[in-house]
């Protein structure tokens, strides 16, 4: 019992993203309401962002911004700063979810004309007459 | 324009002339035709360019931004990429002159909308087989998708709903990938293919590299539809526009298979993921599975184009045994596979897009008697359903038959059987349809009012094309040596 407490307590980080991944997987694959699969979506998606920004994180490390002229001289000491890559990574995958959001939006809004209703059971009913 | 940058031009003139056809075309839609098809046709003379050059002077490399690698983003062209950038533009270019008529009937006023995504997708597609680095490949995959996603919504009924649940699927699937992409980077600090693949074997972290393998191949399987993850797809690709439809499903599929041959290939190195027996054996097994459960679905379908999207499920199955019985004769059929597989595909999709423009609907009953009417259109069907038959001297037997040949080397009978199997469901299900074609209004003694006799031919513009990719089928096959010899072989890693 310790152990796994001190496994978790370790990296718990990764465990809040493990958590957050299955709510968005079990909205995605489990809910009947389409709106609700779509935040499942984007909290899956936020979870892996979580877990990216995370890895980037050092123990006192400041915000990777240097100075130029300094870092040209006499380098950068690697341990000071946080590794700035995976936030660069994220803003893109970021970018990517946002524009999924925004067509799946427009989508769903085109399901909502055609049908006046937002839940899968309903919509399924209404396509099978 | 310098020459040595020529691939790259191949990927931007598409994607500028995206952002033209938006302007441009709505003031007047006088500039649509010219402005896809001009950049289509460029986009082919240049990757044949390329394609030449690679085979002649080996791998190119480009570094965007002049950030010189492992730290800046590198498009690579090797022989496989460059044979991919080929087969892209042709089918798009092929399939853009039978879009153009269909989307003009079909979506009426929203045609500049259409094309824009159009071309910005063989952008995307472009960009996917050319780049050099793992987290771009994720924005370029998501790019391919969004642009999907908006096609297939354009469609009339269902199609939005299938839309949303491809958007769903295809999220999960972009989103293991990154996942696995997030381990490789913890691991290697790197995302350089080139540079993963120096980097992972030196580690020891057996866990840890399975994870980040098996994150990334469930991914793409999502992405590609293999058999137990394939639900979006029958109603995605048949309830989509019939414009987006011949370009998006001979293309989006194999171009994901693509990426999985050129994951295991260049990033993670065969030698890591061909060790774990269970993997290979699992892969293959599935594939089986998706070839025969492919090809059982594609026969309870009543519809023509939903039956063809069952037999892309099956191809699937095809090509991803193939990598997975990891030996060289596999490997080569499923490259090979990715070619005629394309082609094949855009030949039946072509059909379908003729027929739908005549008379709108390609329902297995409104097929009778159709070779009276249609009879180019059918007589290139007869060859793309001979070509995925597998009947020489069509381009799907020279494919199947290295899929054989690598399924007895590595010593997998189930996937051998299932090959067998599909290719004689492949003939049932097409001589079933060429039978109601030809013999149809005789045979059943009924006479259908909406279904007159005389000659009603679909328009050139998607008759030249269908023409076109049927000789391609028999060209392609014959040609077959050569491919394999001069660009294929290339790729096979030392040591198959």
């Amino acid at each position: 019992m310790e152990l796994i407490i001190d496994e978790i307590v370790a990296k718990y980080n990764y465990w809040i993203y493990v958590v957050l991944m299955m709510i968005g997987f079990y909205a995605m694959i489990g809910k009947r309401n389409l709106v609700k699969k779509l935040l499942g979506m984007n909290i899956f998606q936020t979870s892996i962002i979580l877990f990216f920004v995370s890895t980037g994180v050092k123990k006192g490390g400041g915000i990777p911004i240097v100075d130029k002229y300094q870092a040209l001289a006499g380098g950068v000491d690697a341990a000071t700063i946080v590794n700035p890559l995976p936030h660069v990574l994220m803003l893109t995958a970021i970018v990517v979810g946002v524009s999924v959001t925004g067509v799946a939006l427009a989508v769903l809004q085109r399901i909502y004309k055609e049908y006046g209703t937002l839940e899968e059971d309903e919509i399924l009913e209404k396509t099978q007459r | 324009m310098s020459a040595t940058n020529l691939h790259l031009f191949v990927l931007v003139v598409p994607l500028l002339s995206a952002f033209a056809v938006n302007l441009l075309g709505r003031s007047s839609k006088q500039w649509i035709a010219p402005l896809v098809l001009g950049s289509l046709a460029f986009s082919v003379i240049g990757s044949l360019v390329t394609l030449a050059r690679v085979v002649e002077h080996g791998t190119l490399r480009y570094t965007v931004g002049n950030w010189q690698p492992p730290f800046g983003i590198e498009l690579v062209v090797d022989p496989l990429s460059a044979l991919m950038m080929v087969l892209i533009s042709v089918v798009a270019f092929l399939a853009s002159f039978s879009s153009l008529k269909s989307v003009e009937q079909e979506l009426p006023g929203r045609e500049p909308f259409f094309f824009t995504l159009y071309l910005i997708l063989i952008a995307g597609l472009f960009g996917l087989v050319l780049t050099g680095d793992a987290f771009n490949l994720y924005v370029l995959l998501e790019i391919t998708s969004i642009t999907t996603y908006g096609l297939i919504a354009m469609g009339r009924g269902r199609a939005a709903l299938s839309s949303f649940n491809y958007i769903i699927m295809g999220s999960i699937g972009a989103c293991f990938y990154l996942l696995g992409i997030g381990y490789i980077y913890i691991l290697t600090g790197t995302l350089n293919m080139a540079d993963i693949a120096r980097i992972l074997p030196t580690l020891n972290a057996p866990v840890a590299t399975a994870t980040a393998i098996a994150f990334v191949l469930v991914g793409l399987w999502i992405k590609m539809a293999f058999f137990p993850l394939h639900s979006w797809l029958p109603n995605a690709y048949s309830q989509a526009p019939t414009g987006a439809g011949t370009m998006v499903a001979p293309l989006m599929t194999k171009v994901t298979v693509y990426l999985m041959v050129r994951v295991i290939l260049t990033m993670y190195t065969p030698a890591l993921v061909f060790t774990h027996e269970w993997i290979t054996n699992g892969a293959v097994w599935a594939a089986a599975l998706a070839i025969v459960c492919g090809s059982v679905l594609a026969l309870g379908q009543k519809d023509l184009r939903r039956m063809l999207t069952y037999i892309i499920i099956a191809e699937v199955g095809y090509m991803v045994g193939g990598i997975f019985l990891a030996n060289a004769n596999g490997l080569t059929g499923s490259i090979l596979h990715i070619v005629n597989d394309a082609l094949m595909t855009l030949c039946l999709f072509l059909v379908v897009a003729a027929i739908i423009y005549r008379q709108g609907t390609v329902s297995l009953v409104s097929l009778q008697g159709i070779f009276h009417r249609m009879p180019f259109t059918m007589a290139a069907f007869t060859l793309g359903a001979f070509a995925m038959i597998g009947v020489p001297p069509t381009c799907g037997f020279f494919s199947k038959w290295y899929l054989i040949l690598g399924g007895i080397d590595g010593g997998h009978w189930e996937f051998v059987i299932a090959l067998v199997f599909s290719s004689l469901v492949n003939a049932v299900l097409f001589f079933r349809v060429i039978e109601l074609a030809f013999f149809g209004s005789l045979a059943d003694g009924q006479h259908h009012e909406h279904t007159p006799s005389e000659r009603h031919e679909a328009p050139w513009w998607m008759l030249k094309p269908l023409v076109l990719t049927a000789a391609l089928l028999i060209v392609i096959g014959l040609s077959t040596g050569p491919l394999v010899n001069n660009v294929i072989r290339l790729m096979i890693p030392i040591g198959f």
